[in-house]
């Protein structure tokens, strides 16, 4: 097992590297700098460009920009954002729960509604409702999530008026940041009806976000459950008399569950490219906004540095599911 | 009839009036919807109006300030001033009543002085200056408007005078003063955070003379204030202002139909008419100083010659296109540079009838092959200057497209666009361009001048030394009639020249609800609230 | 007794059915798929013949009929089925044209990224010592960027186009098609017939692919289908950010986007072009589900 772990995080060290250099090459190779894009449509003296380039250290060769900044990484340093001069780890870490919150809220609906769907579907294979199960969780991938989110505004915020429009909660409420989740922050604050004011404003993005998990969830579900159902020891489970429930669910859903938890792993590098986009649409002030704007800003250390993080948390999680896998499937364990 | 199920409502109902019973008063915060982040709050360091806005226009004063809604100069920490007959000297007199915020963050020990002015001007001057360095691409307005040339010092004589000497003649320089960049900040602060090492508070926790406090900024999401009790011109009426940051117009016009914001700001110009017939709201509109333009290059083939210039110019349907874009009566065809609300603006000239043969006549004599494709750089995005440039462009290709020119739009990020209109790589650039401080200088120097050709802000890189030199006069002379004279002539230059197509000078709108009193809408396009209540 | 009867020894192999017609029969059964083909074809169609199925110039602009509703509602015309859009061009006729658009665009990408896919993978699993897991670290890296924002940095670099929406969205696709193949060819490469086929002196070329990749197809072309739906979404969402294609082309994401606005006053310039999305990706993943049933020999005889 451990041999395991280690060959794991031994691959993780030049993944690592390997996603510095391309994030260092990629916003460098976009045209114009952030001196020219601040300066605007406004002339840009060239004196004045030349010394705040050497200021930014930008005037450097590329490599020796990149050792810079590698150097930096080592030392834990994340730079500061050009824009703000705030450190960019303090940026990412007031906004990141945002997108966190929410990629949670749409995991947790995702994780729920899919495992159930799936579950159900499995048993009464063939059914009407195996067949609608299907095909709604089809089209739920097969839309774009930006237009499915308008089509719910417009239907719920804006006709019915039953969720709000946009936003982490109503702006009456001055809520202190102790944690930046706002579901903990209401309940730790003693402003009254704010918690449940946070989460109103959590249903309609966290649905938006969850769909195209859900319908994977639930078809993956589907299939794994029909695959297990199939198999003898579920046979033998049924001819020695056990319940109906505790056959699905003891014997069948645990071993089901396992290419369900990759999928579950797979969908954190989802959420947070549909969190771009579903926070665009919900003015959800979360990372996806702060990093399109950075690229438009070619604010460099930002972009560089909370793609980085991110890159992280999504390798943190494929990597934590690989060992989970590994726990549970043997055959993966010795020869993976 | 909309749902009566409202949940959100009702808490917000019952909060709001848990809310006033908590702060005690029946004085309720204002809240402002706003177009975007503001980009810190160290007003000198950035361009965009967003951030003057959250921080020139709440935070800090200056010297002197436009009259509300105006572009008028009235006095605000300088109580008057003195100019030089050679024109280069200009004493100010300081109001010496002025306090600085005291927050948990900063205790000032002694009320605005000299000090502070020079301070504020040294840093962004002086590159020996301790501050200078700390901002990370400089000082943008401070060097685009030339101040570092322009200004040969600035001094304390004593603790309530400060002596401004110029390098040359400027008959806009006490507007320039009025503008965000020339904010005061305190001096003692700074000193206190450049010994605490702690320099970029300057721009997280800005400490100023103005109407309201900093509170706190909730990144992307809101900014909060607090009135100043100590303000010199009285406590604003309204005890706490929040900017509610909404980028989408559609959820600032929700917001504000649903009380969670008093005010929107950049209403989109479709939604005015309904706006108009809501009863519990109201718009505020003024003519901006801003005019939304094509630039054409004047150095690549075909676009040299005047005759192609022109046939581009009765070709596009303007009418359609300010009608389409903005909605009837939101916008005014332009004929002139800027808006007729500046000095100068020669009412004679008007724009040519739309006319398709005649364009084909002309260009055919200025040898243009049928089929010709010309390029046109536009922004993905809107601004408020022009708020949809790929709608007017593709209405413009629809219309070239008779009089047999292709023109292939190119939809660009907005730093690629800057840099290659820079470079001058179009052929045609669709552009905005809004006035900062109401005088004509302002929108011709900066874009259609021969220096600005050098350099590229001058898009349409268009040197005319007839024009450069009526400029030239304007800006050094004083008085306002002799000034307008030689404008006049510039712009009927600029007429028979045709450097640009002038497309249209938006209104400003400002919605908000019918109980808010005391705002007023200026030209400027920034946004004060210093005497706005909630009623 | 009966004197027993020659019997003539038939050919088993005539009585099975062909591969092809054992495919399609497999695949007939369901009706999903079949729908989803059908759809697919009439968008195949409305691809091939825009220029005559629609009934006006895609990018005419009608001045006077700026944002008419469809003709079922009040204020609709009959000469424009499905309104027009704030330049007043026709929908209808914008949205057959875009299906050209989308088709290009998931064609393209699903190819330029399959062929380099296939052949990186199959590198990869013949060479598993160093090439392979260096191909596969790098394919990590990518994966472990979110695909949104490498595709709006890879076009921030090469500028907005059509062209460079496909390199964008193909580069993106790239890791998964590495990673199948390689996970085929790995699961192959032990099997008995290749073992064979090296015996017998195959070069290098001939066992890649002549003898392995035939029999690695079938994840990959299920694959292609769920790359060509995805295509069409990110060309979609790139379009929604305003880094796609350029107008007056009218591909459907583009399409969304500039009809943000209109939520309210214009609903039919939003949901009408999304509707269509959701409906050829809809028509797509089921026949790419049919596909993969009609492939998977292990739920041929599941009832």
């Amino acid at each position: 097992m451990f041999s395991f772990i280690a060959r794991r995080v031994g691959l993780l060290i030049p993944t690592f590297f390997g996603i510095t250099l391309l994030t260092f090459a990629l916003i460098r190779l976009i045209p114009g700098d952030p001196v020219e894009v601040m300066m605007g449509e406004r002339r840009v003296d060239p004196e004045m460009h030349a010394q705040a380039m050497e200021r930014l250290g930008l005037n450097k060769p590329l490599y020796a920009q990149y050792i810079d900044y590698v150097g930096k990484l080592a030392h834990g340093d994340l730079g500061e954002s050009l824009r703000t001069r705030e450190s960019v780890w303090t940026e990412f870490t007031s906004l990141f729960p945002a997108t966190l919150e929410l990629s949670i809220a749409a995991l947790i609906f995702a994780g729920i509604l899919g495992l159930l769907a799936g579950v159900i579907a499995a048993l009464k294979r063939g059914s009407l409702f195996d067949h609608g199960v299907m095909g709604i969780s089809l089209a739920g991938y097969s839309m774009p999530i930006f237009w499915w989110g308008l089509i719910l505004i417009m239907f719920f915020s804006v006709s019915l008026g039953w969720t709000p429009v946009s936003g982490r909660i109503d702006l009456l409420y001055d809520i202190p940041p102790r944690t930046g989740f706002m579901l903990i922050d209401t309940l730790l604050s003693d402003e009254e009806g704010s918690f449940l004011d946070a989460l109103h404003h959590l249903i309609l993005p966290a649905i938006v976000l969850g769909t195209i998990p859900l319908a994977v969830i639930a078809r993956m579900t589907r299939s794994s459950m029909l695959e297990v159902l199939r198999e003898d020891y579920v046979r033998t489970a049924r001819a020695k008399g056990l319940s109906p429930a505790r056959v699905v669910f003891v014997h069948g859903l645990r071993n089901a569950l396992i290419p369900v938890l990759t999928v579950f792993g797979l969908q954190v590098g989802t959420l947070l490219a549909g969190a771009v986009l579903t926070e665009t649409i919900f003015s959800w002030p979360g990372i996806g906004k702060w990093l399109i704007e950075a690229i438009g800003a070619r604010d460099y250390p930002v972009v560089q540095n909370g793609i980085l993080l991110i890159a992280c948390l999504v390798i943190l999680v494929n990597f934590l599911v690989d060992i989970l896998y590994g726990f549970a499937n043997p055959r993966i364990r010795h020869h993976g | 009839m909309k749902s009566k199920f409202k949940l959100a409502t009702l808490r917000n109902a019952v909060a709001l009036a848990l809310f006033s019973v908590a702060v005690g008063v029946s004085a309720k915060p204002l809240v402002v919807c706003t177009e975007a982040s503001p980009e810190g709050f160290d007003t000198a360091l950035y361009t965009t109006a967003v951030t003057a806005d959250a921080a020139a226009e709440t935070i800090f004063n200056r010297l002197v300030d436009f009259k509300p809604g105006t572009t008028e100069i009235e006095p605000a920490l300088a109580e008057s001033w003195e100019i030089s007959d050679d024109g280069l000297t200009y004493t100010f007199h300081l109001r010496k009543d002025v306090k600085f915020h005291t927050t948990d963050y900063f205790k000032p020990t002694r009320n605005m002085n000299a000090d502070d002015v020079v301070w504020s001007f040294q840093r962004q001057l002086d590159p020996n200056h301790p501050w200078h360095k700390q901002s990370t691409v400089g000082f943008p307005y401070f060097e685009s408007m030339g101040f570092k040339e322009l200004l040969k010092g600035v001094e304390k004589v004593d603790d309530s005078t400060v002596k401004f000497t110029l390098t040359r003649r400027e008959a806009p320089f006490l507007a320039d003063v009025a503008m965000a960049f020339a904010s005061i900040y305190s001096a003692e602060y700074g000193d206190q955070l450049l010994k605490a090492g702690k320099t970029e508070e300057l721009n997280n926790h800005p400490i100023g003379t103005g109407p309201f406090v900093f509170v706190r900024y909730a990144k992307d999401a809101q900014v909060r204030f607090k009135a100043n009790p100590d303000y010199f011109r009285g406590k604003p009426p309204a005890d706490a202002l929040i900017f509610a940051i909404a980028t989408d117009s559609n959820v600032r016009l929700q917001k504000l139909k649903a009380n969670e914001c008093q005010i929107a700001l950049y209403p989109k110009p479709d939604d005015i008419p309904n706006i108009k017939k809501d009863p519990s709201l109201k718009i505020d509109e003024l003519q901006a100083m801003t005019t939304a333009y094509i630039s054409m290059n004047t150095t690549h083939k075909y676009m040299s010659d005047v005759r192609v210039r022109k046939a581009i110019d009765i070709a596009f349907d303007k009418e359609a296109y300010v009608n389409a874009l903005f909605g009837k009566g939101n916008a005014s065809v332009a004929v002139n540079p800027y808006p007729p609300t500046l000095l100068g603006y020669n009412n004679q000239l008007k724009n040519p009838a739309h006319d398709l043969d005649k364009a084909r006549a002309l260009l055919k004599e200025a040898g243009v092959p049928e089929g010709t494709v010309l390029t046109l750089f536009t922004r993905n995005g809107g601004g408020a200057t022009n708020p949809n440039p790929t709608m007017g462009a593709q209405m413009m290709q629809a219309d070239l497209a008779k009089v047999g020119i292709k023109l292939d739009i190119r939809v660009m990020e907005w730093g690629e666009m800057l840099k290659r209109a820079k470079n001058g790589e179009h052929d045609m650039v669709s552009a905005g361009w809004a006035g900062d401080n109401g005088d004509p200088d302002n929108f011709l120097t900066p874009l259609l001048s021969c220096e600005a050709a050098k350099n590229g802000e001058n898009y349409a890189r268009w040197c005319n030394q007839k024009f450069q030199t009526l400029i030239d006069q304007a800006r050094e002379k004083t008085d306002p009639a002799e000034r307008a004279a030689l404008y006049e002539q510039a712009q009927v230059v600029f007429n028979q020249d045709q450097p640009w197509i002038s497309m249209a000078h938006t209104k400003m709108f400002t919605a908000m609800r019918n109980n808010v009193e005391g705002y007023h809408i200026s030209p400027l396009t920034t946004n004060n609230f210093a005497t706005t209540q909630v009623k | 007794m009966s004197t027993p009867t020659p019997v003539v020894a038939v050919d088993q192999s005539l009585l099975y059915p062909s591969p092809y017609k054992e495919f399609w029969q497999a695949f007939a059964k369901n009706k999903g798929a079949v729908a989803g083909l059908l759809f697919m074809l009439l968008i195949v169609f409305c691809a091939l013949f825009a220029p005559w199925v629609a009934p006006h110039d895609p990018s005419e602009q009608y001045r006077d009929f700026l944002l008419t509703p469809p003709v079922w509602l009040e204020g609709g015309q009959w000469q424009f089925l499905l309104g027009t859009d704030e330049l007043g061009r026709d929908l209808l006729s914008r949205l057959i044209q875009g299906s050209r658009l989308s088709l290009l665009i998931g064609l393209s990408s699903v190819v330029m990224s399959l062929i380099p896919g296939i052949f990186m993978g199959l590198i990869a699993g013949f060479f598993p010592k160093i090439l392979g897991p260096t191909i596969m670290r790098l394919m990590d890296i990518m994966l472990a960027l979110p695909s949104l924002l490498l595709a709006v940095a890879i076009v921030a670099i090469l500028g907005p186009g059509l062209i460079n929406t496909v390199i964008a969205i193909a580069i993106v696709s790239l890791p998964s098609y590495v990673r199948l193949t390689r996970a085929a060819v790995m699961g192959e490469l032990n099997r008995d017939y290749v073992t064979a086929a090296r015996l017998a002196g195959a070069t290098l070329p001939r066992l890649m692919f002549v003898t392995v990749l035939p029999n690695c197809m079938a994840p990959l072309i299920v694959q292609a289908t769920l790359s060509f739906s995805s295509a069409i979404l990110d060309a979609a969402a790139l379009g929604f950010l305003g880094l796609g294609v350029q107008p007056p082309t009218p591909e459907w994401g583009t399409m969304l986007a500039s009809a943000r606005d209109y939520i309210e006053r214009a609903w039919w310039v939003v949901s009408l072009p999304g509707l269509t999305i959701l409906l050829s990706v809809l028509a797509i993943n089921l026949m790419g589900d049919g596909l993969r049933d009609a492939l998977d020999p292990k739920l041929k005889n599941a009832a």
